[in-house]
């Protein structure tokens, strides 16, 4: 299978605010082969966000590589960067702060479009057809990001996720933020999406149970480093460190 | 919940609606200051600079409404076009200084690092100079006369509004919405057009409105002390200081171009305070 995204000895530091340094990712390498669906897990402050944050290139990394879909994206600015857009997108925790509180839904589904060429009407016909994908009504496109309910407005979000159609989605505690009920929606909605496109997910979480159904394959991470990898029966099943029990233990 | 919940949502729409007919109606008085002072020249029953030696200093009758000064000139024609000076240059003053300033504090924080540092170091070496003695400084090298007072008090009031700016677009940096935006492609003019301007425009426009009032009195201070406007020019705080001694005999002269000063600062400060709490988030 092709590989979509490849991290080699991915690293990222902090300085501290009273001195000394946070090392919060530590080594981090992986692979994700094209339609996979990866989790990472960990407790809070493991590293999980920054990991994701690298990799979306919204910040740099102290050391290491990234391969997107072949191509190495460590440095990318500008057009590179923009077609790296094209093929990876993120879904982030709060729905509701990832759209601008000025624009309607609409207005943040369609961006994408019309950044990469598509005129107002395509974008606005795209927009109705990908709401309609992830159960919204075509009206919503209208509504702003405080009108409408938390889960309601993480579909939408999905929506934008989905508008260039990217091979490669990355969650990061994407379903968080949620009612129980509406997790289980979204996760059927992101399952239903994977078979129909194809798409590889990068999955942030930090409750294992949640991926145990959802994922095929699992990285456990612990104070910035990978302790344990695996498929999800493998790691909750027969766990190897003592860290990653406790951490099943936690939720089961 | 639902229960405890709708007479909040009643009390808002409340106050919304007053705080929409308060913004109407002190954006209707202020409307009609600028609609004054920008048809001054129209509006004046008299020619402001015409004397009249044979009616000096005379009293509010029917044909001078606001009397008379030393000169005879006609006192409500001096104040209506004194407010050209006055509230139209407090105008473009504010103006200036809110686009310039807020251009300067947008750039900072976008570009952060050496550009951020020298321009916040400049705007703070602005800053330090206290408004009137800078204002001298200028009025010594340049001149006086209302263009350099309007130099002076640019000068020195520009770095408010570049840090509200940069503190307001770093704010936004860090906000998921804009790395989404960033992620959807959009260019770094984009996302400052369409994302960061919207969004820090509010606060922005409150700090101009309360500054209009401000301006004017520092602007009208310095005509008063002979650093604005020269007489003959209409100008209300230079009116004020060359009538000042005529205050105890005819003290309309002095009290007109006072209350020019008192109505149209107290009506902008109104405005700005309204405007604040119409777009108060927590109102919504
Ligand atoms: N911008 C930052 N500046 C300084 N420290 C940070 C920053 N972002 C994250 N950290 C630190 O890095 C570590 C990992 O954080 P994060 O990646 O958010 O963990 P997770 O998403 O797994 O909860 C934490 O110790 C956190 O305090
Ligand atoms: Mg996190």
């Amino acid at each position: 299978m092709d590989k979509i995204l490849q991290v080699r000895h991915l690293k990222k530091i902090f300085p501290r605010q009273e001195g000394g340094e946070i090392f919060a990712v530590d080594d981090v390498s992986f692979t994700l082969s094209a339609g996979e669906k990866l989790a990472i897990i960990g407790e809070s402050g493991s590293g999980k966000t920054t990991v994701a944050r690298m990799i979306a290139r919204l910040i740099p990394p102290t050391a290491g590589r990234i391969f997107l879909a072949g191509e190495e994206i460590t440095q990318a600015k500008g057009k590179q960067l923009q077609k790296a857009y094209t093929q990876m997108q993120m879904v982030f925790q709060n729905p509701v702060d990832s759209f601008d509180p000025r624009c309607t839904l609409g207005d943040g589904i369609s961006e994408s479009l019309i950044n990469h060429g598509r005129s107002r009407e395509q974008a606005k016909k795209i927009t109705e057809n990908l709401l309609a994908l992830c159960g919204l009504t075509a009206d919503f496109a209208d509504r702003y990001p405080h009108e409408v309910s938390g889960g309601q407005c993480q579909r939408a979000a999905i929506a934008r996720a989905l508008a260039i159609e990217p091979q490669l989605v990355i969650l990061d505690e994407a379903t968080s933020a949620l009612d129980v009920t509406v997790q289980a929606e979204v996760l059927s909605l992101l399952n239903r999406l994977q078979q129909d496109r194809g798409i590889a997910y990068l999955f942030i979480c930090h409750d294992i149970a949640m991926v145990q159904d959802f994922c095929d394959r699992v990285i456990v991470m612990h104070e910035g480093r990978i302790v344990e990898e695996g498929t999800p029966d493998e790691v909750i099943n027969n766990p190897q460190e003592e860290y990653t029990k406790n951490l099943i233990d936690s939720v089961l | 919940m639902s229960q405890s919940a709708a007479p909040t949502i009643r009390l808002q729409n409340v106050q919304k609606n007053t705080s929409q007919r308060k913004l109407y109606f002190f954006g209707a008085l202020a409307l009609l200051l600028v609609v004054v002072s920008f048809f001054s020249e129209q509006l004046c029953p008299y020619d402001p600079y015409m004397q009249d030696m044979s009616l000096t200093k005379a009293a509010p009758s029917a044909e001078h409404l606001l009397g008379t000064d030393r000169y005879g000139r006609d006192m409500l024609s001096r104040v209506i076009a004194g407010s050209k000076t006055s509230i139209f240059s407090t105008l473009l003053l504010v103006s200036f200084i809110t686009l310039f300033g807020s251009l300067i504090g947008i750039i900072c924080a976008w570009m952060g690092r050496k550009t951020d540092t020298v321009l916040m170091r400049l705007s703070d070496m602005f800053l330090a100079f206290p408004g009137l003695v800078f204002a001298l400084a200028v009025a010594a090298v340049l001149g006086g006369g209302v263009h350099n007072a309007i130099l002076a008090l640019a000068a020195i009031s520009w770095p408010k509004y570049a840090r509200l700016a940069r503190s307001q677009t770093l704010a936004l940096q860090a906000a998921p919405f804009m790395q989404a935006a960033k992620m959807a492609g959009s260019s770094t003019f984009k996302l400052i057009y369409k994302h960061v301007i919207p969004n820090i425009s509010g606060p922005i426009l409150v700090t101009a409105v309360l500054d209009i009032g401000t301006m004017m009195m520092e602007l009208a201070g310095l005509s008063f002390l002979g650093l604005g406007a020269k007489p003959p020019i209409p100008e209300w705080g230079s009116m004020m200081s060359d009538t000042r001694n005529l205050l105890p005999t005819q003290p309309w002269v002095t009290l007109a171009p006072g209350f020019a000063i008192f109505f149209s600062v107290m009506i902008f400060n109104l405005l700005g305070d309204t405007v604040r709490d119409y777009l108060d988030p927590k109102r919504r």
